[in-house]
C-alpha cells in the first residue's frame, strides 16, 4: 500500500528561549492507506503534539511532513487550512460540535466550507448519520445529545468531507464503556469496508485492542512500532 | 447556512446580545432626537430669517447691502422683471423699498424700519395677513400702514389712529406724512415685532420721493436646494456693475454662523453619546471573541478559512447594529413626527428668554431623512471599526493555542 503520511525526523520544543520542553525528539513514522493505527503512551509523552503535527495543526521545530508526498512542514496558513479541509478528518476528545447546529447542519457545515451544492451535502449528511445510528437524532443540536451520540456525529463529520485520513484525539476519553465499545466497532467498520485511514491517539486499552498498529511514545521519542 | 450560523450564534448569549442591541438602540433614539430638535430650530430660524424675512435671493443695486440707504435703490423695470421671473424656480418676486423713519404719536416717538411693498406679493412670500391681531390688510394703493404690534405699543397707537413718520427721503429730500394705521400685526422675531412698518409700494415711494423706484427684490423660489443655481443664472442676466445679486447664505451670514457654531456643539455631544456606546459595543465583541477562542480554534482546524471566519463574525456583528439600528429608528420616527407637528412651546419666562435673541420660541422638529442615515451611517462605521478587534484576533489566532483555551 502506499506511503500516505511521512514524518522524517520530527521535533518539536516548546518555550525554546525560556525553559525549553522537548515534546517530540527526531521522530521518523511512516503511516499507509487503510492502516487503523494507535499512538499510545502516558500523558505528557507528545502524542497530542505529535497528532498535531501530523494534521498540520501545529508546526515542527525540525523535521518534515508529508502528506501523500506533498510537504506540508512550510505551507502557507491558508493552504494548509485548505489543505486539512481536502485531506484529513478530525475527531477531536471534546467532539467540538458547533453548538448552535443540529446534527445534520455539523455534518453538513464542513461540505459547505468546501462549497460543494446543498443537494449532495444533505443527502451523503443524512447518509453519514444513519450509518452512525444517528439519523433519529439528526435535528437535534449537541447540548441535546449524549456524550457518544455527539462523538458518532464527529466521526460523520470527520468522514464528510471525504478525506485521506482521519485523526482522533483520544476519542473515547470521554465516553462510558457502552459508548465507547460502540464507537470502535464504526470506526473499525469504516476502516473495513471504506479503506478509510484512522490514526489516534490513546490511552485506553480497549482503543489499544482494536488498534492494528501501536505506535508508543514515550518521552517524544517512538520506543515501539507494533503491527498486529 | 452562514447566515443562521451567525443569526444562532447571536442568540446564544440571549441576555448580552440584547443589552448590545438595546444599547445601539437607545443611542440612535437619543441621537435622532436630538439632531432632531437641533436641525429644526436652525430650520426653524432660517425659515424665519430667510422665508418670511429676506426671502432666499435678493436682488440689489450694487452697494446697497454694505450701505443700506435709501439713496442706493434702483428702478425694477419691466426688463428686468421680466428676465427675473423668465427664470426657471423662480416663483415670486417680492419688490420693496426700505428704509429708516422716525415716528410720533402724541407724546411717542420712536425710529422705525419703513417696507414699502405690494400688499399682495408680500403676503404670498411672509404670509403677513396671518400675523394680523387687530384691523385689516392693506390695499394695493392704501394709502395707510401696518404696524408691528410692539411699536404699536409703545406708541399707545390703535387702529385708526393717525401715525406721523418723519425721514430723509431719496437723495437727501425731507420725507414727512401723516399715515392712518390699517392693522397692527404681530411678529414672532422681536426685532422685527418692535420696529416695522408695513406701507403700500407707491405710498412708500411718494413717502420717500423716490418714485418707481426700490431697494430689494426678495425671490420666493421652489426649494432652497436650487438657491446657487438660480443666483448664478440671475448674475449672467443682469448688470453686475449696476445690481447685485445675493443668495440667502450671503444675506444672513450671522445668523449661519451661529448655527454651525451651535451645530458643532450638537455634534461633540452626539460623539460622546457613541462613545460611551461603542466602549459597550467593544465589551460584547470582546467577550465574544474571548470566550469562542477554543471554537474558532476547531473551526480553523477542520478547514475553515480565516477570512471566512473573520466574516462570519462581521455578519453577526452587523446583524445587531441592523436589528439595534432598526429598532432605534423605528421608535425615534413616531415620536418626532409627533414633535414635528406638535412642537415643543417654551413657557412663559423661558419664551422670553429665548426671544430676546431674536429666535422664536418654540422646538419644532426636523423629519429630514439625514437625521435617519446619519445615525445609521455613525453606528455603522462605529461597529465596522470596533469589529477590527476579533477579525484582528482570528487573524492572529493559533490553531493548538486556541484549542487549548
Amino acid at each position: 500500500m502506499a506511503t500516505l503520511i511521512k514524518a522524517t525526523q520530527v521535533s518539536k520544543i516548546y518555550h525554546k528561549t525560556v525553559v525549553p520542553v522537548h515534546a517530540l525528539n527526531k521522530v521518523d513514522l511512516s503511516i499507509e492507506e487503510g492502516e487503523f493505527t494507535a499512538i499510545v503512551g502516558p500523558s505528557g509523552c507528545g502524542k497530542t503534539t505529535l497528532l498535531n503535527i501530523l494534521g498540520g495543526l501545529d508546526h515542527p521545530t525540525s523535521g518534515k511532513v508529508e502528506i501523500t508526498g506533498i510537504d506540508i512542514t512550510n505551507m502557507k496558513d491558508s493552504d494548509l487550512i485548505d489543505f486539512r479541509l481536502q485531506n484529513i478528518g478530525f475527531v477531536f476528545q471534546a467532539y467540538n460540535l458547533i453548538p448552535v447546529l443540529t446534527a445534520v447542519e455539523n455534518v453538513e457545515f464542513i461540505m459547505l466550507l468546501q462549497r460543494k451544492d446543498k443537494k449532495e451535502r444533505i443527502a451523503r449528511a443524512y447518509e453519514l448519520l444513519e450509518k452512525m445510528s444517528m439519523l433519529d437524532k439528526a435535528d437535534n443540536r449537541p447540548g441535546e445529545l449524549s456524550g457518544g451520540q455527539q462523538q458518532r456525529v464527529a466521526v460523520a463529520r470527520a468522514l464528510a468531507s471525504k478525506p485521506r485520513f482521519i485523526l482522533a484525539d483520544e476519542p473515547t476519553a470521554n465516553l462510558d464503556s457502552a459508548s465507547t465499545a460502540n464507537l470502535l466497532d464504526l470506526m473499525a467498520q469504516i476502516n473495513k469496508e471504506q479503506k478509510a485511514t484512522f490514526v489516534f491517539s490513546t490511552h485506553d486499552q480497549r482503543v489499544m485492542d482494536k488498534a492494528k498498529r501501536l505506535v508508543t511514545l514515550l518521552d517524544g521519542s517512538i520506543v515501539s512500532d507494533i503491527t498486529r | 447556512m452562514y447566515l443562521t450560523l451567525a443569526w444562532r450564534n447571536i442568540w446564544r448569549n440571549k441576555r448580552r446580545s440584547l443589552i448590545t442591541v438595546f444599547s445601539i438602540t437607545f443611542a440612535v433614539l437619543l441621537a435622532c432626537f436630538m439632531r432632531s430638535m437641533q436641525l429644526g430650530a436652525y430650520a426653524r430660524m432660517i425659515d424665519n430669517s430667510v422665508r418670511f424675512y429676506t426671502g432666499y435671493i435678493q436682488i440689489h443695486k450694487s452697494g446697497y447691502w454694505t450701505d443700506k440707504v435709501i439713496d442706493n435703490s434702483f428702478n425694477y423695470d419691466l426688463t428686468l422683471q421680466n428676465k427675473v421671473k423668465a427664470i426657471e424656480g423662480v416663483i415670486l418676486d417680492v419688490p420693496r423699498l426700505e428704509s429708516f423713519t422716525l415716528t410720533s404719536f402724541r407724546n411717542q416717538i420712536k425710529g422705525a424700519f419703513v417696507m414699502g411693498v405690494d400688499p399682495q406679493r408680500e403676503n404670498e412670500l411672509t404670509n403677513v395677513k396671518d400675523k394680523i391681531v387687530e384691523g385689516g390688510y392693506l390695499n394695493q394703493d392704501d394709502d395707510g400702514i401696518a404696524l408691528a404690534e410692539g411699536l404699536a405699543e409703545y406708541l399707545k397707537i390703535k387702529v385708526g389712529d393717525t401715525l406721523t413718520l418723519l425721514s430723509q427721503g431719496y437723495h437727501g429730500a425731507n420725507a414727512a406724512g401723516l399715515f392712518p394705521v390699517r392693522c397692527i400685526i404681530k411678529f414672532s422675531l422681536p426685532q422685527q415685532n418692535n420696529s416695522v412698518i408695513y406701507m403700500a409700494l407707491p405710498s412708500a415711494q411718494w413717502f420717500y420721493a423716490a418714485p418707481d423706484l426700490i431697494t430689494s427684490v426678495s425671490l420666493l423660489i421652489d426649494t432652497p436646494d436650487n438657491t446657487d443655481r438660480i443666483v448664478a443664472e440671475l448674475k449672467s442676466h443682469v448688470n453686475l456693475d449696476e445690481l447685485e445679486v445675493m443668495g440667502w447664505h450671503d444675506l444672513v451670514p450671522d445668523l449661519l454662523q451661529s448655527i454651525e457654531l451651535d451645530n458643532i456643539s450638537g455634534k461633540v455631544m452626539l460623539w460622546i453619546l457613541y462613545l460611551v456606546i461603542g466602549f459597550g459595543m467593544f465589551g460584547t465583541y470582546l467577550m465574544m471573541t474571548a470566550e469562542r477562542q477554543y471554537e474558532f480554534g476547531v473551526m480553523l482546524a477542520i478547514g475553515m478559512r480565516r477570512m471566512r471566519l473573520q466574516a462570519l463574525i462581521v455578519l453577526e456583528i452587523s446583524i445587531m447594529t441592523i436589528l439595534g439600528v432598526a429598532q432605534g429608528i423605528a421608535l425615534s420616527l413616531p415620536l418626532l413626527t409627533y414633535f414635528h407637528y406638535h412642537p415643543i412651546v417654551y413657557g412663559k419666562e423661558a419664551a422670553k428668554a429665548i426671544e430676546s435673541f431674536g429666535v422664536e420660541a418654540i422646538y419644532p422638529f426636523s423629519l429630514d431623512l439625514v437625521i435617519f442615515t446619519n445615525q445609521a451611517y455613525a453606528i455603522f462605521i462605529m461597529a465596522i471599526i470596533l469589529s477590527a478587534y476579533p477579525v484582528w484576533s482570528i487573524y492572529r489566532m493559533k490553531v493548538v493555542e486556541s484549542m487549548r483555551a
